[in-house]
């Protein structure tokens, strides 16, 4: 049971930004991608997602075993894929409470309703374990938050969804020390041999609080090289350019 | 696509050829079906004659006709569209009898799914559908009739009104919307019939809002009404003109006048929610007068319609008088919704607002026209206007044309619009989340419309969301 992605090429405007990249990420493990800015990053996270503005040219996305690239934006995110947002939408007007009440009941079988006193028992269970402020209920969705704030409330909906397995594009960025624990202990919370998670970073900091299993450095739309826990250290302490002294950047 | 034109083949459409006005069933069966196409003196005739109307009506009537053949169609400003109705094949005055013409077995089946998925009571659907003549909410009608008697509150139908309470009726019949105000006001005036009439008296306050629907005699859903609202000083009422659902109306053209006095510090809202089907020319004129320290709200949702021109009013005519317009307009492909607000300052410290959402979808258009005027020897006045428009597809069209005139320098004015886009973005967002893109698409403009919302009722409020669903649900893809 994996997410895997195979040789993935992926365009936007005629431009290929992922040049054949390959990835598994069973259940149960968390998987890092760090690589420099301009490496490809963002545009995984979408393709997997399914953006429109993504044109997959070759290779294959699947999850546990379904062709993810065949079903639509929302199929995907039914089937268990969820992705935390680096920069997530404003939604005038709907309040987080209903957002997240109508992506859940979204995901249900059709004819069945949400019990709404058991979803707002869970609510307010994780909004309390992420330090969130009940009253964050009432407000539309990402209207006016902080960069904070932003990325507990993709954690918050993480939490909700139960997702089998997450992509999260930059979480850590915009978040003080204080707000990257908590989200950190978010994430670990939700670690089970059920799910697999894809943390994609550009700093060797986010992993100091959730712990990889595998770590992968993308470069030039490929990973260039895969490791342990160490492989980050070593990026943080040498920087990306000493890949490029190796060569392993060579075709970017 | 449009979708109650689909839903109605010419043979639908001929079998659900009835008129909700009913007339004066008192009359012999000859008399009573139909004035026949066409407008003339003679029409006017026919009404006045199968209605008992009194001489000085029977006068204004014919004046009116005058006024209305005399005026020119709005056409340097409105659209084009207008001239596409031709008032020769109008029936003017059409009314069935009680009984039903079409079983429910012949209604179709989208407009059943329609009912069924806003949760229609199963009898309002038999009524709306035109299979049964008129809605029976005796029981839900008797208990506010018994309370509305006890306070000397009087409701009925504006025949009724004009017939047994003339000394109330008519000093302010035609007086907040004269006859040549527009074409329409006109030709309301020279062929009008159902509309309700309701005075309150001074100092009653009434509890529940007065619905149409209480009211056993339809008339009301008529295609030229004229309704006609008094509060007495210091009384408060709220009136709940129409509903969600939409109605399958054959008549093409729907022209009422609705005018609304708030005596001395009175209270007085009219909340509209209508969803006409897509071949019908909405034109309506709809005023109020506040005097001092008194209120007129409009709260206007309008969904729906080939064409809607509607621009509620409030003439401020009072010290510290205050108006208030909220809307919301939707418009689908082939739908052409020009609402506005009409805000008139004349005493010293008045106050308006006017708050207007449209929505354009598909190939919709939304217009918003707003006037304000404030004279110069007038100190004191404020107004706010806020005018959001909302597009869903790169097809769909808004235009804002803002009015305001504000003289003197004692004033206060405030006005700002936007228009947005659902973007890409936040689709994308709410997809990742689970969300189709329909349910995206009525998610985001559920939100944009949320605010205003909130100032229906609550059983309206909640079918409004409903139906906005159902609007979005085929305007994706």
């Amino acid at each position: 049971m994996s997410l895997i992605i195979k040789n993935l090429h992926a365009a936007t405007d005629g431009n290929e930004i992922l040049k054949g990249l390959s990835l598994e990420v069973p259940k149960g493990e968390v998987h890092a991608i760090m690589g420099p800015n301009g490496s490809g990053k963002s545009t995984l996270a979408k393709v997997i997602a399914g953006h429109a503005d993504y044109e997959v040219t070759n290779g294959s996305v699947t999850m546990d075993g379904a062709d993810l690239l065949a079903l639509e934006v929302h199929e995907r995110s039914r089937a268990g894929l969820f992705l935390a947002f680096q920069y997530p939408a404003e939604v005038p007007g709907v309040t987080m409470a209903n957002f997240i009440r109508a992506a859940l009941q979204a995901g249900m079988p059709e004819g069945e309703e949400i019990d709404a006193v058991a979803y707002y028992k869970n609510l307010y269970e994780k909004l309390d374990q992420l330090g969130i402020d009940r009253k964050f209920t009432a407000r539309s969705v990402n209207e006016g938050f902080s960069g904070g704030e932003k990325k507990r409330n993709e954690v918050l909906q993480m939490m909700m969804l139960e997702p089998s397995y997450c992509v999260m594009d930059e979480t850590d960025s915009g978040l003080d020390i204080d707000a990257l624990k908590v989200v950190a202990d978010g994430v670990n919370s939700m670690r089970s041999p059920e799910r697999g998670f894809l943390v994609i970073t550009h700093y060797q900091r986010l992993l100091d609080y959730i712990e990889p299993d595998h770590v992968h450095v993308l470069a030039g739309g490929r990973i260039v090289r895969s490791g342990g826990k160490g492989l980050a250290l070593e990026l943080e302490a040498k920087g990306y350019d000493f890949l490029k002294e190796e060569g392993e950047l060579a075709t970017t | 696509m449009n979708s109650e034109t689909a839903i109605l083949d010419t043979g639908t459409r001929e079998a659900i050829d009835i008129d909700r006005s009913k007339g004066d069933f008192s009359y012999p069966e000859s008399h009573k079906f139909d004035a026949g196409c066409g407008l003339s003196a003679a029409t006017v005739d026919y009404i006045c004659d199968v209605k008992e109307d009194p001489d000085w009506l029977r006068e204004f009537r014919h004046k009116a006709l005058k006024t209305f053949e005399a005026k020119p169609m709005p056409t340097h400003w409105a659209t084009k569209d207008l001239e596409c109705i031709d008032f020769d094949v109008i029936r003017y005055y059409l009314s069935d009898g009680v009984k039903p013409t079409r079983s429910w077995d012949e209604v179709p089946d989208d407009v059943k799914e329609t009912f069924e998925r806003l949760g229609i009571p199963e009898q309002e659907r038999a009524f709306l559908a035109g299979v049964e003549a008129q809605y029976d909410s005796e029981t839900a009608y008797s208990n506010v009739k018994e309370e509305l008697e006890k306070d000397g509150v009087i409701f009925v139908n504006s025949t009724e009104g004009l017939h047994e309470h003339e000394e109330i009726f008519r000093p302010w019949f035609g007086k907040v919307i004269p006859t040549g105000d527009n074409k329409f006001s006109a030709l309301n005036s020279a062929v009008f019939s159902g509309g309700s009439f309701i005075y309150v008296p001074k100092g009653v306050k009434v509890r529940h809002p007065l619905q149409a629907y209480f009211r056993i005699n339809s008339e009301n859903f008529g295609q030229f009404e004229r309704t006609l609202i008094i509060c007495d000083e210091g009384s408060e009422m709220t009136y709940m003109e129409g509903c969600t659902a939409p109605k399958f109306e054959t008549t093409t053209l729907h022209s009422a006048v609705v005018e609304l006095v708030a005596m001395k510090d009175a209270k007085l809202q009219y909340i509209t929610v209508q969803n006409w089907s897509s071949n019908v020319f909405n034109l309506v004129t709809k005023r109020g007068i506040a005097h001092e320290n008194a209120e007129v709200r409009w709260i206007d949702c309008n969904i729906g319609s080939r064409l809607t021109m509607k621009y509620p009013g409030v003439v401020m005519k009072g010290r510290k008088a205050r108006g208030e317009v909220i809307s919301i307009a939707l418009a689908n492909s082939g739908q052409h919704q020009d609402t506005g607000a009409k805000m008139i300052h004349a005493a010293d410290e008045t106050t308006s607002n006017v708050v207007s959402k449209s929505i354009s979808v598909g190939e919709g258009r939304s217009t918003y026209r707003g006037m304000v005027h404030i004279p110069k020897h007038l100190k004191g006045c404020r107004n706010n206007t806020e005018c959001d428009a909302l597009l869903i597809n790169s097809s769909s069209r808004t235009d804002t044309y803002p009015a305001i005139t504000v003289r003197g320098n004692q004033h206060s004015t405030q006005h700002e619009a936007s228009v947005s886009q659902v973007s890409e973005e936040m689709l994308f967002y709410m997809q990742q989340r689970g969300l189709s893109e329909g349910e995206a698409m009525s998610l985001a403009v559920n939100g944009f419309v949320n605010d205003l919302v909130r100032e229906f009722p609550m059983e309206y409020s909640v079918e409004l969301k409903r139906l906005i669903e159902l609007e979005m649900e085929g305007s994706v893809g």
